[in-house]
C-alpha cells in the first residue's frame, strides 16, 4: 500500500504492485446508485433551471444555461443595419467544417446545389478530426445492423430516439463504403475485411479502425475531395446570428470574418447547423478532449430562434482523459486500448470496475475512487487512477501497443511517459455532448429551414453513446442530411432579401430583459474558448 | 519562471507550458495556428531555437513544452500547391502521380523533410516510395502525417511531400486494396432488404417492449 504522496513528488515515483484480480461486476441497483451519486449528469450540484426559450423549465448545467440564456454579440447598431443587398447568396450554408459539414457540402454540391461552407478555424479542425479509437459497423458474420440497434439503444438507457437509430445502422455499410471507394485506409484482417475490434457495452465486435488515428485519416482525404468539388468554403468566419424569413423560416446567417472583423451577411434557402459539440465550455470544470472550437454556437443560435433542444442535461464524459503531466489535462486515451484489453487500478494497485462497461459507468468508478481517497495524488493537486496498457502486449504480443496505438504512444513519449511500461493516470474527460439540437430523420429542426447534422443533433445516442457510433453518425447524417437539405432548399418557395430580418433575435432579447430584469446576462456565442484569462498556470 | 522569446520577444513564463499555454499565459490571442490542442491536426506548426547551438528544429506548438531560452515562432500556415483530381476515375493511378505532381521525381536526397518532420516520419522515403509506385509503401510509412507542411518549408524541390503522400495513400486505397468483402457482402444484405422488416418493427414497438427486447446483450 502506497501512504498518500506529496503535492509536489511525482506520481510515478511510488507505483503500487497492480493486482490482476477481476473487478466486481457492477449490477442492478448498485449501477444505478453508482450513476447517480457520481456520474456529472445526475448530481444536482451545477445546475440552472432555464428560464427563456423553448426549453423553458429544464435543468440543465450552468454552463449552457449561461451560452443558452445570452445576449447577441452583435450590438443595437448593427442589429438594426441590415444591408440593402446580402452580401452572397446560396441554397444551402453549412456552417461548421468537421465531418457532418464537410460531408453534407460534397454530396449537397454534387446534387446540383450552390453550397457555401463556413467555419471558425480551418476547415477538418473539429472533433473529427481527433476521433481515435474507431467506428461501429456491423460486419460480423454473428453480427447484424439490429444487433448494432439494440446494443445502441441499450447502451443510450433506452433514451435515444429509435427511428434515428434505425437510420442509422442501415445505411452505416453503405458510407463506410464510400469512404474505403474514397482511399480512406481502414485497418484489413489477413484476408481483406476490414478488422472488427471491441468496444464498450457492444455485444459483438464492431469498431473499424485506421489504427489510432481514425478520425485523422478521414478527414485528410475528406478535406482535399472538399477543396477539390467546387464548394465555396469560408474559413475563420464563425456565424454569429441566423437570419429570420417569413413565417418564422430560416433564411440564412451572419457571419464575422475573425482577421478583420467585418459581418457578412448570407441569404441561404436552407441552414445545416454542424457546428459540434460543447467541450470547451468546460462544464463542471472539467478538462475536456475538445478541440478548440467546441463551444456550442449552434445551440444557441438555434435556441434563439426557436429551435427545441433534446437532452441538453446529457454530457459523456470519457473515463480515460490524461490527467498528469498536467499541461496535457483533458487528453483522450481511447477506449480501444481497454477493448483490447488495458486495465484500471486505484492507488492501492486494485481493479475496482470492468473496463468494458458503458462510459458513464466507468467514468462514474473512477471519481467514486477519486472522491473515496482512492485516487492518486497528482503534483497539481487533482486526482486519478492508473491506466495499465502493459497487460495488452503481455496478453497480446510485445509490440501491440506500439502497433495498434502508435498515436498515443508518441503523445505520451513526448512528456516522458512511456506507456508500453508504465501506466497512464487518467480521469474523466468532457468529450461528447450527448444531447443537442431536436429532429427527424431528415435533419430538420422544429423551424423551416433550419437543419442539423453530427454532435449538435440530439436523439441518436440518448443519455449515453457508446464508443464508435458518433463517428458513424457524422458521416450517415452528414451525407443523408446534406442531400435532403440541399433538394428542400433548390425547392423552397422564393423569397425576397426584404423578408429578412432578427427579429427573432429582438423578441428573444425582450424575453431575456422581462425575465432577467437588471442583471447582466454574458453574450454568446462564444466562438473561441479565452485561457488568456483564467489559465491555471496564471497564478502559479 | 523560465525566459523565452515568442515571435522574437522576451517573456518570463513557468515551467510546464506548452508553447500554446505559455502564448496564453503571456497575453496573446491565438486563432490562426490552434485547432485541435491534441497533436493530431497539424495547425499550430511552430519553428525554434535553443541558445548556443546553430540548430534550427520544428514542432507542433500543442504538444511541445517551453524551455529556458527557447525561441519559437508559431508558422500557421504554409502555401501549398494542392492538386484536383477524382481518385475513383484517375485513369492510371501510378502515371496520375507524374501528371499532377511531376516535381515529385525530382528529390535531391537532402534529407531535410524527414529531419523537420515533428511527427518522426521517414519523409524523403515515402517521396522515393511515391516515386517508385510502391504506394502501400507511402501509406504506411506516413500513417501518422498531420498535414502541418513543415516539410515543405524546407524542401529544396519545392515539393509538397504531405500531399503526395496522400495521393499515394489514396491510390493505395481506393485503386490497389481490393474492396473488402465483409463489407460487400453486408451491403448487399442490406440493399436486398434483409434487416428491414425487423429494424421496421423494433421501431414500432413501444419504449417497455424496446426495452424489454433490447435489455439482454
Amino acid at each position: 500500500m502506497t501512504s498518500e504522496t506529496s503535492s509536489s513528488s511525482n506520481p510515478y515515483d511510488h507505483l503500487p504492485s497492480f493486482d490482476p484480480e477481476d473487478p466486481p461486476p457492477v449490477v442492478s441497483p448498485e449501477r444505478e446508485e453508482l450513476l447517480r451519486r457520481y456520474y456529472p449528469d445526475y448530481r444536482p450540484d451545477r445546475k440552472t433551471t432555464l428560464r427563456v426559450g423553448p426549453n423553458k423549465g429544464e435543468v440543465i448545467p450552468d454552463e449552457i444555461a449561461s451560452i443558452l440564456e445570452s445576449r447577441s454579440l452583435l450590438g443595437s447598431t448593427a442589429m438594426s443595419a441590415l444591408p440593402e443587398v446580402p452580401d452572397t447568396e446560396v441554397d444551402l450554408l453549412v456552417i461548421g467544417g468537421g465531418g457532418a459539414g464537410i460531408m453534407a457540402s460534397i454530396f449537397a454540391q454534387q446534387a446540383g446545389a450552390k453550397v457555401l461552407l463556413t467555419t471558425k478555424l480551418r476547415v477538418g479542425d473539429s472533433n473529427t478530426v481527433m476521433a481515435e479509437g474507431g467506428i461501429q459497423v456491423a460486419l460480423g458474420d454473428d453480427d447484424s445492423p439490429v444487433r448494432h440497434f439494440k446494443d445502441a439503444y441499450r447502451g443510450g438507457h433506452f433514451t435515444g430516439e429509435p427511428e434515428l437509430l434505425s437510420v442509422l445502422v442501415r445505411e452505416g455499410p453503405d458510407v463506410i463504403a464510400w469512404l474505403v471507394k474514397k482511399g480512406v485506409l481502414f485497418d484489413r484482417d489477413p484476408s481483406g475485411n476490414l478488422s472488427l475490434r471491441k468496444g464498450g457495452g457492444t455485444s459483438r465486435p464492431r469498431l473499424i479502425s485506421a489504427k489510432d488515428y481514425t478520425g485523422l485519416e478521414i478527414v485528410r482525404v475528406l478535406k482535399e475531395d472538399l477543396m477539390n468539388s467546387g464548394v465555396s468554403i469560408w474559413e475563420f468566419s464563425p456565424a454569429v446570428e441566423l437570419l429570420q424569413g417569413p413565417e418564422g423560416s430560416c433564411a440564412g446567417a451572419i457571419l464575422r470574418d475573425v482577421d478583420n472583423g467585418t459581418l457578412k451577411w448570407v441569404k441561404a434557402n436552407a441552414v445545416l447547423l454542424a457546428t459540434g459539440g460543447t467541450g470547451r465550455l468546460h462544464i463542471g470544470d472539467f478538462a475536456t478532449s475538445n478541440h478548440f472550437g467546441a463551444t456550442g454556437d449552434g445551440l444557441v443560435m438555434a435556441y434563439r430562434m426557436g429551435a427545441k433542444l433534446l437532452n441538453m442535461e446529457s454530457f459523456q464524459y470519457h473515463p480515460t482523459g490524461v490527467i498528469y503531466p498536467s499541461e496535457m489535462a483533458g487528453m483522450l486515451i481511447t477506449e480501444a486500448v481497454r477493448g483490447a484489453g488495458a486495465r484500471m487500478f486505484n492507488r492501492f494497485g486494485k481493479r475496482f470496475v470492468p473496463e468494458l462497461e458503458t462510459r458513464d459507468v466507468v467514468a462514474a468508478a473512477i471519481i467514486r475512487e477519486c472522491e473515496e481517497g482512492r485516487g492518486v495524488r497528482t503534483p497539481s493537486g487533482h486526482h486519478g487512477v492508473y491506466l495499465d496498457l502493459t497487460s495488452i502486449d503481455r496478453e497480446m504480443g510485445e509490440g501491440t501497443v506500439e502497433k495498434r496505438f502508435p498515436n498515443i504512444v508518441k503523445l505520451m513519449g513526448k512528456h516522458q511517459v512511456d506507456c508500453t511500461k508504465q501506466p497512464i493516470l487518467v480521469y474523466p474527460t468532457l468529450h461528447y455532448q450527448n444531447g443537442g439540437i431536436a429532429s427527424d430523420v431528415s435533419g430538420h429542426t422544429s423551424i423551416p429551414g433550419l437543419y442539423v447534422a453530427g454532435e449538435a443533433s440530439g436523439g441518436v445516442h440518448g443519455k449515453n453513446r457508446l464508443m464508435g457510433n458518433s463517428l458513424l453518425e457524422v458521416f450517415v447524417y452528414g451525407r443523408r442530411v446534406g442531400l435532403i437539405s440541399a433538394d428542400e432548399a433548390r425547392n423552397r418557395k422564393p423569397f425576397s432579401w426584404h423578408e429578412v430580418s432578427l427579429g427573432h433575435v429582438e423578441r428573444f432579447h425582450r424575453e431575456l430583459d422581462r425575465e432577467f430584469p437588471g442583471t447582466p446576462l454574458s453574450e454568446a456565442p462564444v466562438l473561441f474558448p479565452d485561457y488568456r484569462k483564467h489559465s491555471h498556470h496564471a497564478s502559479s | 519562471m523560465i525566459q523565452v522569446w515568442i515571435n522574437g520577444k522576451e517573456w518570463q513564463v513557468p515551467e510546464g507550458l506548452t508553447m500554446i499555454q505559455a502564448m496564453w499565459h503571456t497575453g496573446h490571442e491565438v486563432i490562426h495556428g490552434i485547432g485541435c490542442l491534441g497533436g493530431v491536426c497539424g495547425a499550430c506548426a511552430a519553428v525554434y531555437r535553443m541558445p548556443g547551438n546553430f540548430h534550427l528544429y520544428n514542432a507542433l506548438a500543442c504538444q511541445t513544452l517551453v524551455k529556458e531560452g527557447m525561441s519559437f515562432s508559431l508558422i500557421a500556415s504554409y502555401p501549398t500547391q494542392r492538386a484536383h483530381y477524382d481518385i475513383e476515375t484517375i485513369p492510371d493511378a501510378k502515371e496520375g502521380l507524374f501528371e499532377l505532381y511531376p516535381e515529385s521525381a525530382t528529390c535531391r536526397n537532402c534529407n531535410a523533410c524527414t529531419e523537420v518532420c515533428p511527427q518522426g516520419i521517414d519523409v524523403r522515403t515515402s517521396v522515393w516510395q511515391a516515386a517508385f509506385g510502391d504506394f502501400k509503401g507511402v501509406a504506411e510509412t506516413t500513417m501518422s502525417c498531420v498535414m502541418c507542411g513543415l516539410c515543405v518549408s524546407r524542401c529544396i524541390a519545392e515539393m509538397a511531400p504531405h500531399e503526395i503522400a496522400l495521393y499515394a495513400r489514396r491510390a493505395y486505397g481506393s485503386r490497389e486494396l481490393p474492396f473488402p468483402e465483409n463489407l460487400r457482402q453486408r451491403i448487399e444484405a442490406v440493399e436486398s432488404g434483409t434487416f428491414d422488416k425487423e429494424l421496421e418493427r423494433l421501431a414500432q414497438l413501444s419504449p417497455d417492449q424496446l426495452k424489454t427486447e433490447c435489455g439482454v446483450k
